[in-house]
């Protein structure tokens, strides 16, 4: 870990003014006099402790007022501040009650410990852990490198890797709440260094690998995400979430998937939001298990054809063929947990 | 030699005790009964350093911090194969706060020129090339990221299939020798055959060569099983990593390690630093895990003290996760052909066994002696193979090579058993001689209830339940080499003394034990010191040899100085001490109950501060298997395993594990079930989780942390009961053998038994993963 200096912020406009770069940035090209952003930390130390981000000025937003609330309205819906921590959310009995498979993908991130220490925007910023991008000894697409090492059809070790969108890039976004969030269709409320604010849904926050190679989101130095809006669920609403991991007690996702259905009284989906968690390089919605299932009636045979029409498009590498199956079972299996 | 004859308990109590005569030497303490018949022998006492360990005041060798202590982080290589043209240390030599930099060099012969150049070859990425002695770790670290090392970087070879190809990249390009260390405890290796990447064959062991005729056994056999079975490289993940602080700064060289063999340690850094044992003094007060890999001074000791000579100053140096991972030892992998044949009324008439394995750049990947000798086959005969390939050096892993060699062996009786139409657990009964096997496998059945086993694969839903079963057999190793001390204090303390170090399984517990039972005192009045090489020498911890070799010296050592107390006590009564006895503190006499004092009283009588007695390990009542220390009997296990796969998802979740062990008369049944344990959860893990992954294309481990490299958490561990058969064989002065191998060589192949029962398909490689249980119901196109 390199020596830097620490900065407390004490406004959003404070962070905002000290602040001149992003992990994002540093990591595809290092500066030398790069001033970040840290709030819960996990995150950004993981990648300082590694020695391959080096910033000169850490500026901790983690203690800035006004940004740790969590607001319900049951017409407006829900907002929660990007310093509310993962243990916040998990245990708020509104986001329990209006938006479950939120719940349950806080309730299955990290460990307890982490979920105590986690910010809700840090969380949605981290970037992926492919182990390639995460070794300091494999100069990747993602650090100006010239190759995708996993995709290597013999030698890459691709095996927790996309199977969807993997063109260039084949990492899996590691935020599987945001898997959660999109289903909902939340946005990112983002401020400038200009006093701009802008809010921008969850489909449009995360930047493909093809579009933008050293981006997994679309934040700029001079941005900082102040809050994380849920519109407001109908009466009608109902949801579900199940990630697959290797250890239940602590693991990254294999395949997480987040079902929000509007259904109707006999059992009839109105309208799908289907997300699928480290299926592709950021969360990927499934238009074509949402075609599938909508106005369909919930039962095994829908939801099995909506699983496998999702994976239709899915082209896995050498070693992840197994996701497919387990995306067609778990996919199956969060929309028979809505009927 | 002196003798006297005594009857011993003999057999297993609820089955088939008896007595047995033996004659045994003279000094030897009487014999103890049972340990019903026992006070301190057999119970659950509570670790004696337990409160120490919770509140954080242990202190392991990570927590020394001694004056003028410098820091050191290790040069490591990061390609997998190369010749180093040059190091350019300038940059880390200015750093301020750097003290010295010590680079590991080729030794020169005099009048010679060094043909391999300055510098050793780099064989494998992690490989030490030198180190940093520094004010803070920090800068050391930062010191050795200014080295510059210029690499002619060669070809390499990482994954062992690739290894056995003609024309593969060659890791040594001559016959190699490797040194045993205490952890090996018999693993076959030869280096010195074959030639290329792949070395050997050993085709024998302790146990013998090859028996009887193959091809005539396989004639005679009705039912034949044949597979090919897999392991994957398992690295030893110790909470506590390697490493030592060495403080030269006296004449004698004074080395605290994290070793689990302080003598070894003691006699490696005396050879390579050519000093006399005396000058050489060896710590180590707790431990925090080794697993088999910690049996040497490394390259760390050396390395150490080398920078220690350099500086003047006590060096701290210990290993972070990553190096750990890289350069400290591994479960080699294994590809094992099995073949065995049977009549079919069962009896088996041909095992045939062909392994290769990879221990990187070291040998030792053998797959143990478990298909030799765990059933009755007259024909049977072995090939085992190493595989040299760029990766860091395996090292032995609790049960070394066995685990690997039951995970094959134990599926493949299963196997032949459903063939045969038996129950697993009959047809164990008919080809396993062993008794105590036989009542592990009653009582455990009994525990587990076998009786609810459906034919494999008949389950319904999409959650599969399973039951397997897996046995191992373990030999009994004693460490001749095996002493302590006992002292009596003249203020009425008792201590212990001996370099024998607690792996972190109760050893000082044990002790404590044993000397309070002998001399009639509660364990608290106990003062153990062990794990320093100025005591008397004990055994290394490995091959479970610790308890089997160090109780009977520390016995009888205590035997011998309450003798002499008592005597002291009998001149005063004006009797003979051999009407003397202590119990619950107090001196006694069998003829007149009216004569008593108390311990402490007797030990005033004393001419002397201490009484002092030192004992050695003797030889076993009725001898040896092997003259080395191989004893009789086994240390035999049965594990039972239930298991639900999803379908769908292929994930297995073990639910539970029934392991009914046995170690001879158990000293201390709480720390015997929390060992137990302990092997049951690596052995999980090693059937579901951990791996270690290699990228072929670079020779790095990509998972060389705690992250990724997948060791179970709470969630993942099954509900475990454990079962301790006691079994006397009249042996020693204790009769106690230790457990620490076989509660890990089972496991792994209880549960992928207990996957076939669940599936109906069986897996021939671990670990079990989803996608190769989705592979193996057909789901992965």
């Amino acid at each position: 870990m390199n020596k830097f200096s620490w900065y407390e912020a004490k406004s959003v406009e404070d962070a905002l003014q000290q602040v001149n770069s992003t992990v994002s940035e540093q990591l595809y090209k290092h500066t030398d006099k790069a001033s970040i952003f840290k709030s819960g930390g996990v995150d950004v130390f993981d990648w300082v402790k590694e020695g391959l981000l080096k910033p000169q000025k850490i500026i901790n937003i983690r203690n800035i007022p006004g940004l740790d609330k969590i607001d319900y309205d049951r017409k407006k819906g829900m907002s929660i501040g990007s310093n509310v921590t993962l243990a916040e959310i998990a245990s708020n009995p509104e986001i329990k009650t209006n938006y479950l498979a939120l719940h349950q993908a806080v309730n299955h991130a990290a460990t307890p410990q982490l979920r105590n220490m986690s910010t809700l925007g840090g969380n949605i910023a981290q970037r992926n852990r492919c182990w390639y991008f995460r070794s300091g000894d494999h100069d990747c697409f993602r650090k100006e490198g010239d190759r995708c090492f996993a995709r290597h059809s013999e030698t890459g070790e691709n095996e927790n890797h996309a199977i969807i969108d993997n063109g260039s890039c084949v990492s899996v976004h590691a935020s599987s709440i945001s898997t959660a969030l999109m289903a909902f269709n939340a946005s990112v409320v983002i401020l400038n260094s200009e006093g701009e604010k802008k809010k921008v849904a969850m489909d449009d926050f995360f930047v493909t690998a093809a579009k933008d190679i050293a981006m997994e989101n679309i934040l700029q130095a001079k941005e900082i995400i102040t809050e994380i809006i849920l519109p407001a669920p109908s009466k009608n609403t109902k949801s579900a979430y199940i990630k697959q991991v290797a250890r239940e007690s602590y693991d990254w996702s294999l395949g997480d998937v987040a079902v929000v259905l509007e259904v109707s009284g006999n059992a009839t989906c109105r309208s799908a939001s289907i997300v699928l968690g480290a299926a592709a390089p950021v969360p990927y919605r499934s238009m074509e298990a949402q075609q599938a299932l909508e106005n369909k009636t919930i039962n095994s045979e829908n939801a099995l054809a909506a699983a496998e029409a999702a994976m239709t498009i899915a082209r896995p590498l050498a070693k992840n063929g197994y996701k497919v199956p387990l995306f067609v079972a778990t996919i199956k299996q969060a929309i028979l947990e809505i009927s | 030699m002196d003798t006297r004859k005594e009857k011993f308990p003999y057999g297993i109590p609820g089955h088939n005790l008896s007595e047995i005569e033996r004659e045994i030497p003279i000094e030897e303490p009487p014999v103890w009964p049972i340990n019903d018949k026992l006070k301190i022998i057999g119970k659950r006492v509570t670790r004696i350093d337990a409160l120490d360990k919770v509140i954080g005041k242990a202190k392991y060798t990570s927590d020394i911090k001694l004056p003028g202590m410098l820091y050191a982080k290790f040069l490591r290589s990061n390609v997998p194969h190369a010749v180093i043209t040059s190091i350019d240390i300038s940059k880390a030599k200015s750093l301020t706060g750097v003290h010295a930099i010590h680079l590991i060099e080729n030794t020169q012969k005099e009048g010679e020129e060094n043909k391999n150049g300055k510098y050793p070859i780099v064989k494998y990425v992690g490989q030490p090339l030198g180190g940093i002695a520094a004010e803070s770790l920090e800068i050391a670290k930062d010191a050795i990221a200014l080295i510059k090392v210029n690499y002619e970087k060669k070809s390499f070879v990482i994954d062992i299939d690739t290894a056995m190809e003609i024309g593969a990249p060659i890791v040594f390009d001559e016959p190699i020798t490797q040194q045993q260390d205490g952890g090996d405890v018999g693993e076959t290796h030869d280096g010195s055959k074959g030639k290329g990447n792949v070395r050997g064959p050993s085709t024998s062991s302790f146990f013998g060569g090859p028996r009887g005729d193959l091809v005539k056994g396989f004639e005679e056999a009705d039912v034949v099983v044949e597979r090919t079975y897999r392991t994957q490289v398992h690295t030893h993940m110790p909470l506590e990593t390697h490493g030592v602080v060495v403080d030269w700064n006296s004449d004698v060289m004074m080395v605290y390690a994290s070793t689990q063999n302080t003598n070894a340690v003691r006699n490696e850094m005396a050879s390579i630093f050519n000093l006399p044992k005396s000058k050489v003094r060896v710590f180590c007060d707790f431990m925090g895990g080794g697993f088999g890999a910690k049996h040497s001074s490394g390259s760390f000791g050396p390395m150490a003290a080398n920078l220690a000579k350099k500086t003047g100053r006590p060096i701290w140096l210990m290993l972070d996760r990553q190096e750990e991972h890289l350069s400290e030892g591994n479960r080699p992998n294994s590809i094992q052909y099995l073949k065995i044949g049977a009549k079919k009324n069962g009896t088996l008439t041909g095992i045939q066994q062909r392994s290769h394995g990879t221990a990187g750049v070291a040998l030792g990947a053998g797959v143990g002696r478990i298909a030799q000798i765990l059933y009755t086959c007259p024909n049977f005969a072995t090939e085992q193979y190493d595989v040299l390939t760029n990766a860091g050096p395996g090292a032995a892993w609790r049960a070394p090579g066995n685990v690997q060699g039951a995970f094959g062996l134990e599926q493949a009786i299963d196997e032949l058993a459903e063939k045969l139409n038996m129950d697993p657990l009959t047809y164990r009964d008919k080809i396993d001689k062993s008794e105590v096997r036989k009542v592990e496998r009653r009582r455990g059945a009994k525990l587990f209830d076998w009786s609810r086993r459906q034919p494999a694969g008949s389950g319904k839903g999409v959650v599969k339940k399973g039951l397997g079963v897996g046995q191992s057999t373990w030999p009994r190793f004693v460490t001749l080499d095996s002493s302590v001390e006992v002292k009596i204090h003249n203020d009425g303390g008792v201590e212990i003394r001996s370099s024998v170090q607690d792996i972190g399984t109760g050893t000082k517990t044990i002790l404590a034990q044993v000397v309070a039972e002998e001399l009639g005192l509660e364990v608290k009045d106990i003062t153990v010191n062990i794990g320093d090489t100025f005591f008397p020498v004990g055994p290394g911890s490995g091959g479970s040899v610790v308890t089997g070799s160090i109780t009977p010296p520390a016995r009888n050592a205590t035997y011998e100085a309450k003798k002499a107390l008592l005597k002291l006590v009998a001149k005063k009564w004006e009797t003979d001490s051999s009407e003397l006895f202590i119990e619950n503190g107090q001196i006694g006499s069998k003829k007149d109950a009216s004569l008593k004092m108390p311990f402490k009283g007797a030990t005033k009588l004393m001419r002397t501060s201490q009484i002092s007695k030192i004992a050695s390990r003797s030889d076993d009542y009725g001898g040896f298997q092997q003259p080395w220390g191989l004893a009789y009997g086994d240390l035999g296990s049965v594990q039972f395993a239930e298991v639900s796969v999803n379908t769908d998802t292929g994930f297995v979740k073990v639910d539970k594990i029934v392991a009914v062990h046995s170690c001879g008369r158990p000293l201390n049944i709480g720390q015997l079930e929390s060992q137990i344990n302990g092997g049951v959860i690596q052995g999980v893990s090693y059937a579901l989780y951990e791996n270690r992954v290699m990228d072929n294309g670079t020779g790095h481990m990509m998972n060389a942390n705690v992250d990724q490299y997948k060791v179970p958490f709470s969630m993942e561990i099954p509900e475990i009961e454990t079962l301790v058969v006691e079994e006397y064989s009249a042996l020693s002065s204790t009769d106690a053998y230790g457990i620490g191998e076989p509660a890990n060589i089972a496991t792994a192949a209880a549960i992928a038994n207990a996957v076939y029962n669940a599936i109906g398909v069986r897996l021939y490689e671990i670990p079990i993963t989803p996608a190769s249980i989705l592979k193996a119901l057909g789901k992965v196109s």
